[in-house]
């Protein structure tokens, strides 16, 4: 018999995400994958899931699904959100069984933005290009849930859960302060140094493809000037024409013709993935050099 | 390689900027050829190639690599060619006409004329960036980009062409229309077009 979770009710967004499918950006296909990967990494080794098995990312709760054929341990971890199994709350960031019948729900979260649920055995839905990520640019993988999918669930591998809680910082309201390694483009803003010194606020227009910040234009050097395209990544900071940085997510297109002032740490753009429309953020140079040369006015 | 130059792209990837976009097609497929085990893809664009990694911290040893690789002679990459045909009856025809100094009938045979070649891909699945066409088709972008331009479009802009796999919203020149199927997730490979490939431009009756 084959265990299942039929969707009752998706939320504003839910989408089936692994760690994406790297390797395609010659024929214009980018990585996708699950926007916070710490949190889908801990989910699925909470429920001692190979860490690349697909977990369902639900964007600002509202998600409930009934599971059938047989009961399954799972694991919500992410935003600050309330998940419950029949009504009955139980703790994020820990191993739960959850019985044939019975619904999962995930509530609206009081704090961050993206809860991620595993299930032992993962979503077994077919992969597209050797994954089963949603790529909401292209439309390639899964579509978004809607209310009557059935996603199966793999057969697990690997022992019973071992860890039945982590220790986790809960995702924070307040404002995210954000490391950025200056470049590839740096050179191509009138003063760089502005980045660090605005307090940007997260803009509504935010999605998987990127997240928006407003606050005072940055200017380029050379408004009339293309850059030729070039090569993106999750986590750069493209900076439009108008001035307003875009942190770039896991959906962004694979090349871009706007200058990249610089690109998170790595660590950090999983921190992205939890910010919410309205919320401060601050962005700081991680060298050094360039922080004392915004200082001294370059 | 001879002293390219080489700028961190964050803490996990390389940014190597390019003389041309042949250079990037020729460097793209020796770092292809080379499989190094700590680069997990390869983007390359009109002067550069973005090399991600696999994880932070691992910069200074793909560096070292980097300098052992020899951008490979060209029978090494992809060598196949493909006929596009096109209905040349683009809605921009007149303007490039008019910013390049030729007819409709001097525009067809300029972009029918010689070999396209497949620089890299990008924008949107299957879309590839065409070089090495006939120098006089070089021509800027709409100054106000198109919000729905048809699949199967055939378009300049700069020194490429290109073709719009699907609908999308898009800044470039139309001249024509192919009913070729640039990109098709259930085929395989699902990209009609990758790097390296000749592209050669037929002129149809429309259909």
């Amino acid at each position: 018999m084959v265990i299942s979770l039929e969707v009752l009710n998706p939320g504003p967004l839910a989408l089936v995400e692994d760690l994406g499918r790297p390797g395609f950006a010659h024929i214009g296909v980018g990585r996708s994958g699950a926007a916070d990967r710490r949190s889908h990494r801990l989910a699925n080794r909470l429920v001692a899931n190979p860490e690349d098995l697909a977990t369902l990312e639900i964007t600002l709760g509202g998600f409930a699904a009934r599971v059938r054929g047989g009961g399954v341990w799972l694991a919500v971890t992410g935003a600050g959100a309330q998940p419950a199994i029949d009504g009955i709350p139980f703790g994020l960031n820990a191993v739960h069984f959850i019985e044939e019948g019975q619904v999962l729900s995930v509530g609206s979260p009081a704090s961050g933005l993206r809860n991620y649920l595993a299930v032992r055995g993962g979503f077994a839905v077919p992969p597209v290009l050797g994954s089963r990520s949603s790529d909401t640019l292209s439309g390639i993988g899964p579509p978004p849930l809607r209310a009557g999918d059935v996603l199966p669930v793999g057969r697990p591998s690997g022992d019973l859960p071992g860890v039945d809680h982590a220790p986790v910082s809960p995702v924070a309201a307040a404002r995210a302060d954000l490391r950025v390694i200056p470049g590839p483009r740096d050179d191509w803003f009138a003063d760089p140094g502005a980045l660090a010194r605005t307090e940007w606020v997260v803009s509504e227009r935010s999605d998987r493809v990127g997240v928006r910040l407003a606050g005072t234009p940055l200017q380029h050097r050379w408004p009339d000037r293309q850059l030729p395209s070039e090569g993106a990544g999750r986590g750069a900071i493209q900076v439009p024409p108008n001035g307003q940085p875009v942190i770039l997510g896991p959906d962004h297109p694979v090349t871009g013709g706007y200058p990249v002032i610089g690109v998170l740490v790595d660590a950090d753009t999983d921190t992205v993935a939890q910010l919410r429309p309205g919320q401060s953020v601050r962005l700081r140079w991680e060298q050094a050099g360039i922080a004392a040369a915004a200082q001294s006015g370059w | 390689m001879t002293q390219p130059s080489i700028r961190d792209y964050g803490d996990r990837g390389l940014m190597i900027e390019c003389g041309s976009t042949t250079e990037v097609l020729a460097l793209a497929d020796a770092l292809r050829s080379a499989r190094l085990p700590m680069v997990e893809d390869i983007v390359a664009g009109a002067r550069t190639v973005l090399v991600h990694l696999g994880a932070p911290g691992l910069q200074a040893s793909v560096r070292s690599a980097l300098a052992d690789i020899h951008p490979n002679d060209s029978h090494s990459i992809e060598q196949s060619e493909v006929v596009i045909d096109v209905v040349y009856d683009g809605t921009d025809l007149a303007e490039v006409g008019a910013a390049v100094g030729m007819d409709v009938e001097g525009i067809v045979q300029a972009h029918t004329g010689t070999r396209w070649r497949v620089g890299f891909g990008g924008f949107t699945p299957g879309f590839a960036y065409l070089i090495g066409g006939d120098e006089r088709l070089v021509v800027p972008r709409r100054s106000e980009p198109r919000t729905r331009v048809p699949a199967g479009a055939v378009a300049l802009a700069g020194e490429f062409s290109g073709i719009y796999p699907r609908e999308s919203p898009g800044g470039w020149q139309l001249i024509g229309r192919t009913a070729a199927t640039l990109w098709d997730i259930g085929r395989s490979p699902p990209a009609l077009l990758t790097p390296g490939m000749w592209v050669k431009f037929r002129a149809v009756d429309p259909w």
